[in-house]
């Protein structure tokens, strides 16, 4: 689960880790409203309007609507101006951005619309950093990441200059040691106070990594102010789904818009999908077979239009909720099952599926492929139905037929 | 010969629910030696399990079955009790991982992991347990371990397997199923097929299980099934190349993946630009892996690479 920066930064502070002062703001008003306290509480008359979306590259990015605004803006009219030029500059740029569309290279072309903003002071930089936390899959431990080149893409750094990210393994049952900030603090030529900071942030945030259940904390960048003081000006955070059982005031910070609705729908149902742009819907039992679903109908020319698993022991009412999410999307041209039953049984799965056709109502072709426990019985049941179904030998000879009765 | 489980494999059952009691009947049908289980409150009596055997199963039995599997409080009673030397783990997600260190710690040589969605951060714990140990974990999020005709531990259908020359190691279930049911069509059968697990962090990853198959006398090749996300596949590649003798086939899901979308399972996911389809794919052609166009041709993939 993916949260908003100023969720993170939120979480951070309360851990005692540095991070700009800030509000957030759903109106303009309350966006126009937190200027002046964060002026007055900084003592710097600069602050910062950042749109939180759950998408990376916010600063470079721009709005449909009023292309001349990016996702994060500095306004400086509070320089000259004081309180209130900053305050009217901010309403300007708050209602352009509410509402609107922000396109970054993460969002797609499609982009993502801004609910909410971040106010913050106004930030006195004097270098930037990069510094993150994540599952290092090849020795099942968490790692720190560090690198200079904060503010550009880690990806980018990895594969131009590689010898400038450095790495730090954490034991579990130590944590990050003393001597393992030190030498992230070293590399990154942090000396005197900035360093002896540095190592406690980084320390502080690997702590945060184990305690919090997160797959990935990210600060691109953390910056070493004019003063010395090391500090997060961005956040990124995401959970272990798995583990949110344990951290339910994490859990309640899940925003529902950012997510698609049919994959909400999807989740809330115990079913695992996620859309994609093709006419071929699918839907298979097991991961590994849906992804190979998928990459079938692609295989054989088609585009699928969705992956999605109905998992071990779907029930008749779960295939009925995948029938509907899969007919709701208006590419959708034709449906293909796919189901190798183990433990669940054909015969169960082709009842769920006549069941579900004929509450949903289905207008496109259906192709299905049983194969496994029950198969004939799975097959006979089918065929015994008015469902006009094509059956199908193989996965490979379903996404054939699917793909020639839908084009 | 076989690899990981066999005939003198005495089962113990951690997690005894509905789950855990269904899949043990099902291993106790096909024939497995379930010694016993280990439940908290439930030490001192016994659960019984009677029904139809499987003779896909272990070979020359009567045609009904009647066990009573001894309950002990604790993995160490139950192992001192019986000699249990093989664990599944089916308890619920937020104490699997302490259930996989209870049966390392009383000292089980295989533990076998089925529980899904246990928290990355605790396997990350029960894996660092495991070091130095002479346990070895398979899972978990996995359907399980199979000899055919000798032990099933798990959740995977006993009656598509047959024995043969063939072992299977897999990140994912239902694929497993296709291609054993692909080899025991084709008259190839298997030794074992092990189920590694979708998780990002598992206990046996695909070198050690090839590492075991080229050791393993009966096993004249190998399939192995990966998916997007990390890089065990291309660490399997470089091992393929540099250690095998045994011709190998594979096939990887998820070509279609978009980018940064968890497909289903916890470690299927492609995360600034790595553990990709193609790169996989690349680095097993390039050790010599017959890779399947589609699953549908993986047998015959093990056909060709077989020469």
């Amino acid at each position: 689960m993916k949260i908003h920066e100023h969720q993170a930064k939120h979480l951070m502070a309360g851990r005692d880790i540095p991070v700009p002062l800030g509000r957030v703001a759903r109106s303009v008003d309350e966006a126009v409203a937190a200027v002046r306290p964060l002026i007055e509480e900084s003592g710097n008359p600069v602050v910062v309007i950042k749109a939180q979306i759950h998408a990376g590259g916010r600063g470079k990015g721009t709005f449909k609507e009023f292309p001349e605004v990016r996702g994060v803006n500095v306004v400086t009219d509070g320089i000259e101006g004081g309180p209130a030029a900053a305050e009217e500059a901010v309403r300007d740029l708050a209602k352009k951005m509410l509402g609107s569309t922000l396109v970054t290279i993460q969002t797609g072309d499609e982009g993502k619309v801004v609910n909410r903003l971040y106010v913050e002071q106004g930030i006195d930089i004097a270098r930037e950093l990069y510094l993150a936390v994540l599952l290092d899959r090849s020795t099942s431990r968490n790692i720190v990441m560090a690198s200079t080149e904060g503010g550009m893409e880690i990806e980018k750094v990895a594969e131009e200059t590689p010898e400038k990210i450095l790495r730090e393994e954490i034991d579990p049952a130590i944590g990050l040691a003393g001597f393992q900030a030190n030498a992230l603090a070293h590399g990154l030529s942090l000396d005197g106070e900035p360093g002896k900071n540095f190592a406690v942030f980084v320390k502080a945030l690997a702590q945060a990594a184990s305690d919090l259940d997160t797959d990935l904390i990210e600060i691109n960048p953390l910056v070493v102010t004019g003063e010395g003081q090391v500090m997060a000006l961005d956040g990124k955070m995401a959970f272990d789904d798995n583990a949110l059982y344990r951290h339910p005031d994490i859990a309640d910070m899940r925003d529902d818009t950012e997510e698609d609705p049919a994959e909400l729908a999807a989740k809330n149902a115990g079913l695992n999908y996620i859309k994609l742009d093709g006419t071929i819907g699918c839907l298979v039992n097991g991961a590994g077979l849906a992804m190979a679903t998928m990459d079938t109908i692609k295989h054989v020319g088609g585009e699928p239009a969705n992956f999605l698993d109905v998992g071990g022991g779907a029930t008749a009412d779960q295939v009925t909720t995948a029938f509907q999410i899969i007919t709701k999307d208006p590419n959708v041209r034709g449906i293909f099952v796919n189901i190798f039953g183990g433990i669940m049984r054909c015969d169960v799965i082709a009842t769920g599926i006549v069941e579900a056709v004929e509450r949903v109502g289905l207008e496109v072709p259906l192709v299905v492929r049983l194969e496994g426990t029950n198969v004939e019985l799975g097959k006979q049941i089918i065929e015994e139905s008015d469902l006009e179904v094509v059956n199908a030998g193989s996965l490979r000879d379903g996404a054939e037929k699917i793909l020639e009765l839908t084009t | 010969m076989s690899v990981l489980v066999d005939k003198s494999t005495r089962l113990l059952v951690q997690g005894m629910g509905k789950t855990g009691q269904f899949h043990t009947d099902k291993a106790i049908a096909y024939g497995t030696n379930v010694v016993a289980a280990v439940h908290p409150t439930k030490a001192g009596t016994t659960t019984s399990f009677e029904g139809e055997t499987d003779h896909s199963g272990v070979a020359g039995r009567d045609d009904t079955y009647s066990v009573d599997v001894p309950v002990y409080a604790t993995v160490a009673d139950a192992v001192a009790e019986t000699g249990a030397n093989a664990s599944v783990v089916y308890v619920p997600p937020p104490f699997a991982a302490d259930a996989i260190m209870e049966a390392t710690a009383a000292g089980v040589e295989l533990v076998v992991a089925i529980t899904e969605g246990i928290p990355v951060a605790d396997m990350i714990v029960a894996k660092r347990y495991l070091q130095g140990t002479g346990t070895r974990l398979v899972g978990p999020n996995c359907p399980g371990v199979i000899t055919p005709g000798e032990c099933k531990i798990g959740i995977m259908p006993g009656y598509i397997h047959e024995r043969g020359r063939i072992g299977v190691v897999s990140r994912s279930g239902t694929l497993t199923y296709e291609a054993v049911h692909q080899l025991t069509l084709l008259g190839l059968g298997q030794t074992t097929a092990i189920g590694i697990g979708g998780d990002p962090v598992n206990g046996t990853s695909f070198v050690d299980c090839l590492s075991l198959f080229e050791a393993d006398p009966e096993t004249e090749g190998v399939i192995m099934i990966g998916e997007i996300g990390g890089t065990a596949e291309e660490e399997a590649a470089e091992f393929v190349k540099a250690e095998m003798s045994k011709p190998v086939a594979g096939f990887i899901a998820g070509t279609t993946a978009p980018p940064g979308k968890r497909m289903g399972h916890a470690g299927a996911i492609v995360s600034g630009g790595k553990g990709t389809a193609a790169a996989k794919i690349e680095a097993m052609a390039d050790a010599g892996i017959v890779v399947a166009e589609t699953p549908s041709d993986m047998g015959e993939a093990m056909v060709r690479a077989l020469g």
